[in-house]
């Protein structure tokens, strides 16, 4: 294993609700390399979003820590942490883009918080649209633009600080599969180029196939399972991995005979 | 002249004379000044208390509990009030300031404190509006507090805020209206000294008239801005 650069350990979080307290992390611990693209599966209110949502403190933890790149998120003041959340960046599967704004005023949103001067924001915002293939799309609307396209604003605005870290939030689950794969295959491609760590959670086992080399599975509020992708598959161990794996497994043949019957 | 003595086309014709008019173009022209100062002030006082009332809630970006019930009940207490009971609650204020108790100005005092709680409250509204995600994304990059305000609630809620703003325009010249009857002067003065105490029907028809016709343009103004937005962005 290289280093780790995201280290969570003994990470527990609860929510008050009108009905009680849920405990929806139960002592998670986990390790994502440098350079890794990690995905985190599980069904829905596993708790896989609250783990994410920790990482740049969106939610704070009640117990634990949860170390990126040296640094313990979990510990931070508040002005620390903002500085620190510069260097990660996150994606939505509603992707949060500002309606007010043009896509280049959404990419440029994250420098100018920054304070990075304005020639320097308007070379890195065009050669980020460059990089998710959105250049003539710089001066449209949020609303104009293609599910698909709005995740690529949402790759390029998450991009535009550097960050070492990428977190995806369910960001293809409003997607079509073609538009997902295309969506994977950047993510893929931004983290050869860049070298940039991505943690992604979902609940679709084939993003997980198609773009991580390691992952996890949680249940329940706590990791069932863990390693090499392609490990996972050929030897799952734990119920839940072997559910998923059925799920997937089943979804495709009765898709494919019930195509072959439409004909 | 009124409809118990004359007919219907007298009076009307009375109402397009030169002696009515003589008495409403000055007021349109108080009207006029007291909706203009007061939408100002309450703009700028209601759009501050709106901020503060968002921003500390309980699902805001910086929930302070107590605080906001606080803030919340004393709103709460002035909106309570019939607008009337205010001013003439707020007329000693004004005496303090102004050294006067009638005029215009001595009601604008009267008018902004009667009408900034509504739109404290509609601002709070609109701002509540956006949508969670756009707030934590703008978290996430760093954001502080004063620049999610600046950058992100405002300019998101902005066709919302322009709508609120159109609503609390027409309720300060409603009040205006009433505040007329207490010194103020106005349209709302001349209406009720003329046309209800003198029963001069003449006057109310083009009094109500230009009030009408006021409101309609306000709203069909604020429905455009808010439209013009809403279109730039693709959103309508």
């Amino acid at each position: 294993m290289t280093e780790s650069f995201v280290e969570i350990r003994g990470l527990t979080k609860t929510f008050r609700t009108r009905d009680g307290n849920v405990e929806v992390l139960k002592g998670i611990d986990l390790d994502v390399s440098r350079g890794d693209i990690f995905g985190v599966i599980g069904f829905s209110g596993a708790g896989k979003s609250t783990l994410l949502r920790c990482l740049n403190r969106l939610e704070n933890p009640d117990a634990g820590s949860v170390v990126v790149g040296g640094v313990d998120i979990a510990r931070l003041g508040k002005k620390r942490l903002r500085e620190e959340r510069r260097k990660i960046g996150i994606i939505f599967q509603q992707f949060n883009l500002f309606d007010s704004g043009t896509v280049f005023d959404n990419v440029a949103f994250p420098l100018e918080i920054a304070g990075a001067p304005r020639k320097e924001i308007k070379e890195k915002v065009e050669s980020i649209l460059d990089l998710v293939e959105l250049t003539d799309k710089s001066r449209c609307h949020p609303a104009q633009l293609s599910g698909g396209q709005k995740q690529r604003v949402g790759i390029a605005r998450a991009l535009a600080n550097e960050p070492e870290l990428l977190l995806s939030d369910e960001a293809t689950s409003a997607l079509d599969p073609q538009t997902t794969y295309s969506i994977l295959e950047l993510l893929k491609e931004i983290n050869r180029r860049l070298g940039l760590t991505v943690v992604l959670v979902t609940h679709e086992l084939d993003v997980v196939k198609c773009a991580c080399r390691h992952m996890a599975v949680i249940e329940d509020g706590r990791i069932v399972e863990k390693g090499e992708v392609r490990s996972v598959f050929s030897n799952p161990k734990s119920a839940t991995a072997r559910q998923f794996i059925r799920i997937s497994e089943e979804f495709v043949r009765d898709f494919a005979v019930q195509g072959g019957e439409s004909i | 002249m009124n409809l118990s003595k004359n007919n219907l086309g007298e009076v009307l014709a009375s109402s397009a004379g030169q002696e009515v008019w003589s008495y409403i173009w000055p007021a349109l022209g108080t009207t006029l000044y007291m909706l203009a100062l007061t939408t100002l002030i309450t703009f700028v006082l209601g759009l501050g208390l709106g901020i503060v009332l968002a921003v500390t809630g309980k699902d805001g970006i910086r929930p302070l509990p107590v605080f906001n019930a606080v803030l919340g009940t004393i709103v709460n207490v002035l909106r309570s009030f019939p607008s009337m009971i205010l001013i003439i609650l707020l007329l000693p204020l004004s005496r303090l300031v102004l050294h006067k108790t009638y005029g215009a100005n001595a009601c604008i005092l009267a008018l902004v404190g009667s009408c900034m709680p509504m739109l404290g409250r509609l601002v709070e509204g609109s701002l509540s509006e956006v949508v969670k995600g756009k707030v934590e994304a703008a978290k996430a990059m760093g954001t502080g507090n004063w620049n999610i305000v600046r950058k992100v609630l405002l300019p998101e809620a902005l066709p919302s805020l322009v709508r609120s703003f159109t609503v609390t325009v027409i309720a300060i010249l409603g009040t205006t209206a009433l505040a007329g009857s207490f010194g103020a002067g106005g349209l709302g003065d001349v209406a009720v000294r003329f046309g209800y105490n003198r029963f001069r029907t003449d006057i109310l028809i083009p009094t109500v008239l230009v009030l009408i016709i006021l409101v309609q343009g306000i709203q069909a103004l604020g429905d455009a801005i808010a439209r013009g937005i809403s279109r730039r962005r693709y959103l309508v």
